[in-house]
């Protein structure tokens, strides 16, 4: 038995393929990215190691914290609506007809495209033929944003598409792990007479905890990686109000040929995505996971 | 009689409340879905309609031909078939050598398992964007920019942990006995692999095909970055192309977006069930 399933030989050939393609691919590009955050590079050239001038640099780039600073709120606000995804879901849980029948109508738009999100989004923002402007109009009101176009609505907006695009995403994880809950312990504080809303809050909320506490990560590293959305919807614009990381990076590198510093960029995100994420394990870590 | 009343009360009480959940509910599903039907409506109407009546009016007359006039004039034909290929071989490439790897990790013996499962675990948290510029400059370099084989050997890279961590869940359930037996009976290890453990890992195989078909036939960054000829772009990067030449056609915007997600909705028509379960498994990547 052990002969034949520890064959080396068999071994290397079934782990080394898949095993050279992420080395090569994600693991030594990563940090060929910190490497190259070092260089002065215009992508074809020579390179001219500077050391950390691009990382200084980067320290003093408003427009780059201006760009972080709407990941970080986007960020918030995606932690944020998680709290409406995980009320629908309870109601979603709970002895509701067709639950099933909604909860995959919800998840269709996390299946399609950001480009075709972006594009329909775009339409349906339009400032004259868009359905929202129309509908605003419908009930009366008058000097319609124009949305996209407004540098402090931009992000809000967009925010909105993100919501449309991940809400279902969101809701079939919790409503999985809402069904995961044994009948058993509902009913016993049913007869102990909890009302449902206390069912909710006392018993099924901290039986999914650590459920939710990877949705919180997920929403978070998600928001801090955003790119195909914004990129296709507003390209940053307009002025940079609905500028991300990701986004930056991309303009700095591929717009402006400037490899060297949108490695920094890039290798700013990875170190601060594996913080972010490092940290919000370990602040929810709790000492005993809940066991049922 | 007035317990009576008090209950009729709760009872009334009740309806109320499980109606107010049901129209919650129901305008949630509506959020969801009517900008699609929206976007159903206007690839079927012609420019005089969409900036002439209401954006809400149903189309007069359905234009079908929008569909027939982007599929040829558009090059939308050649990006669709182009996503199709390149989104098979990549799935196909990236389920065979997961399950070459989960095979290994869970059923035979060697020392530095853990170590080879934790690098492709991580891989899960790596942004894309972290990696792009050097992977840019790799392809470039072996003069796979702008080749196909860029785009299908990224996708491949970057799902194999999500594909991997959803096999080893089933694997890890998967009885052992017949494998065992086929140990005994003195069956090589490729014949165990080939004919008993992908067979009875059809499933999750079909699970992970279609989360893998989704996401490569979505995916815009590695295309749009490492592909620059008409001729080897994706659905994705092919409308993003259209659209900026045919800005005021909302007709011909509509209909190209409809292709582009047909094929989706088709599939998630047919295999809710396994998406939905597929979407929970790998919860991870987001």
């Amino acid at each position: 038995m052990n002969k034949v399933m520890s064959n080396k030989l068999v071994i290397a050939l079934y782990v080394l393929p898949a095993l050279i393609l992420i080395v090569a691919l994600i693991y030594v590009p990563i940090i060929l990215t910190g490497y190259y955050g070092l260089m002065d590079w215009n992508g074809i050239g020579a390179m001219t190691f500077i050391g950390l001038e691009n990382y200084t640099e980067l320290l003093q780039d408003a427009k780059f914290w201006q760009s972080a600073k709407h990941s970080f709120l986007l960020a918030l606000f995606s932690s944020l609506s998680l709290i409406i995804y995980l009320l629908i879901s309870l109601v979603l849980a709970g002895k509701i007809k067709g639950a099933n029948l909604l909860r995959k109508i919800y998840l269709i738009p996390m299946l399609l495209s950001s480009v075709a999100i972006a594009q329909l989004w775009l339409k349906i923002y339009d400032p004259n033929n868009g359905i929202l402007n129309s509908l605003l109009e419908v009930l009366g009101v008058e000097n319609t944003p124009t949305w996209l176009a407004d540098p402090d609505l931009v992000l809000y907006a967009i925010f909105v598409a993100i919501l449309w695009q991940y809400a279902g995403f969101y809701i079939i994880i919790y409503y999985a792990a809402l069904k995961g809950i044994p009948e058993s312990l509902v009913e016993a504080a049913k007869i102990d007479g909890a009302n449902p809303i206390q069912i909710a809050y006392k018993i099924k909320v901290p039986l999914i905890a650590g459920v939710i506490k990877v949705t919180i990560v997920l929403a978070i590293v998600g928001s801090l990686k955003y790119f195909d959305l914004i990129y296709v919807m507003t390209g940053g614009g307009p002025n940079g109000a609905s500028e991300v990381i990701a986004s930056y990076m991309y303009r700095q590198a591929f717009g402006s040929y400037n490899f060297g510093y949108g490695s920094a960029v890039a290798f700013f995100l990875l170190i601060i995505t594996l913080i972010v994420t490092w940290l919000i394990r370990k602040l929810t870590a709790s000492e005993d996971e809940v066991q049922y | 009689m007035a317990k009576k009343i008090q209950e009729t009360d709760q009872s009334i009480a009740k309806k109320l409340g499980m109606g107010l959940l049901y129209l919650v509910l129901t305008i949630v599903a509506i959020f969801q879905i009517y900008p699609l039907v929206w976007l159903l409506m206007f690839s079927l109407k012609s420019n005089s309609e969409v900036f002439g009546l209401s954006p809400f009016a149903l189309p007069e007359d359905p234009k079908w031909e929008n569909y027939a006039r982007v599929w040829t004039d558009g090059n939308i034909n050649l990006y669709f078939f182009n996503s199709v290929w390149i989104t098979l071989a990549s799935v196909l490439l990236t389920v065979l050598l997961a399950s070459f790897v989960t095979f290994a990790i869970t059923r035979m013996h060697w020392k530095f398992n853990k170590l080879v499962l934790g690098l492709f675990m991580v891989g899960l948290m790596i942004p894309i964007h972290s990696a792009l510029i050097p992977l840019f400059d790799f392809f470039l370099k072996l003069g796979l920019v702008d080749h196909p084989l860029s785009i299908i050997l990224s996708y491949t890279a970057f799902n194999l942990p999500l594909t991997i961590m959803i096999l080893l869940g089933f694997y890890y359930t998967l009885p052992r006995e017949i494998e065992e037996a086929a140990v005994v009976d003195g069956c090589s290890v490729h014949r165990i692999f080939f004919q008993i453990t992908l067979p009875m890992t059809s499933p999750v195989i079909a699970t992970t095909a279609i989360i893998n078909m989704i996401y490569n036939w979505n995916e815009f960054v590695f295309v749009n970055t490492f592909i620059s000829s008409d001729k080897y772009k994706t659905l994705t990067v092919g409308i993003q192309n259209f659209i900026g030449q045919y800005l005021t056609d909302w007709g011909a915007i509509g209909a190209t977006l409809m292709i582009s997600i047909i094929p989706i909705l088709i599939a998630f028509l047919i295999l809710s069930n396994r998406i939905v379960e597929g979407i929970a498994a790998g919860s991870v990547k987001g």
